[in-house]
């Protein structure tokens, strides 16, 4: 069985992102990216999963510019056994990549699909909700469980205020939340043998896909810097103060 | 403390030709030169490089005004390469600060060593990134986020290689879930890169002996932070020095200045650790610094963008340790081949690390393995760089006699001989104490009030850690270690006042109730707790691998 893994490059986790001061994005000039944090529990899912005889092969993928190879190889590092990219400098929004994600479902013909429940830039959680219609497959999102058998996935969801199960027919869409499982560290002979697994170029025109935005973002600002704290002397100032300046209560 | 490794399992071994421990200008600079020589020479050289920041520059900090001199040497074609040296130094200014004034240096009067035509200012964290593209090309295998945590030594008691430490320890010291073994990097020669006071060139040093007959090291740690200021602002190339306020004169210290390319400027605060008063808190320093009217004007409206602190090594020539042994080198800052006076290391830590490349070179094509590189510190001292620390040797010992017995001292080396056609002192000031051993009992030192942060300009610590992006795996032992754990309380509470909770750029210790919490996700990397301590009773080993900082072009 085939998995495909969808993999973004994000600006890392532990950076704290910075907007242009001219509003138009966020500072992306030497900042450290990283494997969407999301999209690494999907990768070490289908590890996971080759790991106990289910799945024969991964491929991991990704869309977007030529240094998302790094990222690349970050997956396949972990375990997966090629990759895609397919190459381009122009913005992409979750769209366009449920698009391209489509025509490489068409390509190579998956059992299973795995992403990232959302990707920690845009926090948008659409592109693996997007590709299931677009595919036309069952799909079962926020998955903190994977079990696969009999042509069947049986899934855990995350939902609020519980869990729920959903058993979805193969070829399907899963999407990974963050209990899902803890990522191994990679090692450096894996670092090794990744450098050497078959990665594949495509462009957006090779797939027949126009990856146009389609949504026009007007102005990126900074969340209004936090005041300083009081100090208050009692109950009754602190239930007046909520009551009448912060209005909560 | 050595974390145990091997009573986990047996590691995995990989062999190359030469290990580098460390991704700065100096490790690079190895690593691309011994691969230059062997594609002239059609020999096969493996090489790899270890990196404990997350990837390369992300633990590297300087100015940084850069002399290009060892950088044209070693890949000529830079600029066509794209080396990012875009902003050549416009302007030199040397200011003396008193609390409300400044004095410019005349240029008449300007020493040669603070003349930087023909040099640039650059962030080494952008120069380091574009080195280990170079060095990725040349087929040089660099593997950041693994941290070398212990040297390897061959039954004859030689450098047989590093190894990586364990992933996934718990915080007890057990293994996690996720427990990743460490492994060994066998090398005929390995390279240590790490920069000032490097944890294993430390103990290199101790274990062969390699200051045996030199000055003790010196060391100064340097605060920095990136700010973007309004265009008008902006003096692109200006570059100022400071001296004098807000350090008492018998502090060896200063301020620098650099004005960017994108409207940036980088600033920084440098303060010897052979200071006396433990109230006295290089942190705080810097940010009162900034209130300066010569300073303020240059920043005020602007943004603070990035913030970072690292340990130099300021002892120069007499200081500089023997930089080989059985089986490997030091080179850079890990050895200490800072140039004092002129404030630039990077071009000595390439040309050093070029080198002990050749010598590397040599050796492995004449069948040798770990043995000494003797040809490497016999090259040095023919070399343009040992020239230029020999002229520089007596810089910081001049300012024991404070800021102006220094000013007059380092005025008649630097400016005086040179115009009387002597290139380098004829005498030689040697240094006899180490920098832990100054600290003064709190009973004897005035307590030093410093300014509460105005958000604006000044900013305290936690803030200022915020913009660094470190983080370490929280679920993983200390790797701020004590020999003694009472010591902290006993010893530099009761006399010194907890200096450790001023030094530390990074707010790492607080004393709470009397006793020391060690706040080690905050850490920087920049080992001034191991230098410090008054009882050398701190240890900085290394944490998880991939931990620290992430700077972006500091």
């Amino acid at each position: 069985m085939k998995v495909l893994v969808a993999v973004k490059r994000v600006v890392d986790s532990n950076v704290k992102v910075r907007v242009r001061s001219d509003g138009t994005g966020v500072d992306l000039a030497n900042v450290k990216m990283s494997m969407n944090p999301f999209d690494e529990i999907a990768v070490e899912e289908a590890v996971r999963l080759k790991e106990r005889g289910v799945v024969t092969e991964i491929v991991a993928v990704t869309c977007g510019v030529a240094q998302c190879q790094e990222t690349l190889r970050t997956a396949m590092a972990i375990g997966a056994d090629r990759a895609v990219l397919v190459e381009t400098a122009d913005e992409l929004q979750p769209l366009a990549v449920a698009k391209l994600l489509k025509a490489l479902v068409d390509k190579e013909q998956p059992q299973l699909v795995i992403l990232g429940k959302q990707a920690i830039d845009d926090d948008c959680n659409q592109t693996g909700q997007m590709l299931a219609a677009l595919a036309g497959l069952g799909q079962a999102t926020f998955a903190s469980k994977v079990e696969v058998a009999d042509g069947h996935a049986t899934v855990t969801r995350e939902i609020d205020g519980g869990l729920e199960t959903v058993k979805l027919a193969l070829p399907a869409v899963v999407t990974a939340d963050l209990r899902l499982n803890e990522p191994r560290y990679v090692t450096l002979p894996n670092i090794m043998k990744a450098k050497k697994k078959p990665l594949e170029t495509l462009k957006p025109a090779d797939l027949g896909v126009d990856v146009a935005p389609r949504l026009k973002a007007l102005k990126v600002a900074e969340p209004p810097m936090r005041g300083a704290g009081v100090k208050v002397p009692d109950v009754a100032t602190l239930v007046a103060k909520l009551k009448n300046e912060a209005k909560v209560i | 403390m050595q974390i145990a490794a091997d009573d986990r399992g047996t590691r995995e071994a990989m062999e190359y030709d030469v290990v580098v421990v460390g991704a700065g200008p100096a490790g690079l600079a190895t690593a691309i030169r011994l691969k230059q020589l062997a594609a002239e020479r059609g020999r096969d050289v493996s090489v790899c490089v270890l990196e404990k920041g997350s990837e390369p520059g992300a633990h590297i900090l300087s100015g940084a005004v850069m002399d290009p001199k060892a950088l044209a040497e070693l890949i000529p074609d830079c600029k066509e390469k794209g080396a990012p040296l875009n902003q050549p130094v416009t302007k030199d200014e040397a200011l003396f600060l008193s609390e409300t004034g400044s004095t410019a240096t005349p240029a008449f009067l300007m020493p040669d060593n603070f003349h930087n035509d023909g040099n640039y200012v650059i962030s080494l964290g952008s120069v380091t990134k574009w080195l280990a593209e170079q060095a990725e090309a040349l087929g040089v295998e660099i593997f950041p986020g693994f941290a070398a945590a212990e040297v390897l030594y061959d039954g004859q008691g030689r450098v047989k290689g590093v190894a990586t430490g364990n992933m996934g320890v718990g915080k007890d010291g057990e293994p996690t879930e996720n427990f990743q073994l460490g492994m060994e990097l066998l090398g005929k020669y390995t390279v240590c890169a790490e920069g000032a006071r490097g944890h294993l060139g430390k103990q290199l040093i101790a274990t062969f002996n390699l200051d045996a007959g030199r000055d003790p090291q010196s060391y100064a740690i340097g605060i920095k932070e990136m700010w973007e200021v309004p265009p008008a602002q902006a003096q692109p190339g200006l570059v100022i020095h400071s001296a004098g306020w807000p350090l008492q004169a018998d502090t060896y210290g200063g301020g620098f200045l650099y004005h960017m390319e994108g409207n940036k400027v980088a600033l920084g605060f440098i303060v010897g650790l052979n200071y006396r008063n433990p109230w006295l808190s290089p942190f705080e320093e810097m940010q009162r610094w900034k209130t300066h009217p010569a300073i303020r004007k240059h920043i005020e409206g602007g943004k603070r963008i990035g913030y970072g602190a690292r340990a130099i090594t300021a002892g120069g020539l007499l200081s500089l340790p023997k930089t080989v042994f059985p089986g490997g080198a030091l080179v850079g800052c890990d050895a200490g081949y800072l140039n004092g006076p002129r404030i630039k290391g990077s071009h000595a830590a390439i040309k050093s690390g070029m080198l002990a490349a050749e010598a590397a070179f040599d050796a492995l094509a004449a069948g040798r393995a770990s043995d000494e590189l003797t040809s490497y510190p016999e090259a040095f001292e023919q070399s343009w760089l040992y020239r230029e620390l020999h002229q520089a040797r007596n810089w910081k010992q001049w300012f024991k006699w404070g800021l102006w017995g220094g000013t007059i001292g380092t005025g008649i080396e630097y400016w005086l001989l040179p115009r009387l056609g002597i290139k380098s002192p004829p005498w030689t000031l040697h240094r006899t104490a180490a920098d832990h051993t100054y600290l003064k009992p709190v009973a004897e030192c005035p307590k030093i009030d410093y300014p509460k942060p105005d958000g604006k300009l000044t900013f305290d610590r936690l803030s200022s850690v915020f913009i660094s992006n470190t983080n370490h795996e929280e679920n993983q032992p200390p790797h701020l270690t004590l020999n003694d754990a009472s010591a902290p309380t006993a010893v530099n509470l009761a006399r010194y006042a907890g200096p450790e909770s001023r030094y530390c750029p990074a707010g790492v210790y607080e004393f709470v109730d009397e006793r020391l919490v060690i706040n080690a996700q905050n850490c920087l990397h920049c080992k001034t707790c191991d230098i410090k301590d008054p009882t050398q009773n701190i240890v900085w080993v290394t944490p998880e691998g991939g931990g620290g900082p992430n700077y972006a072009a500091l």
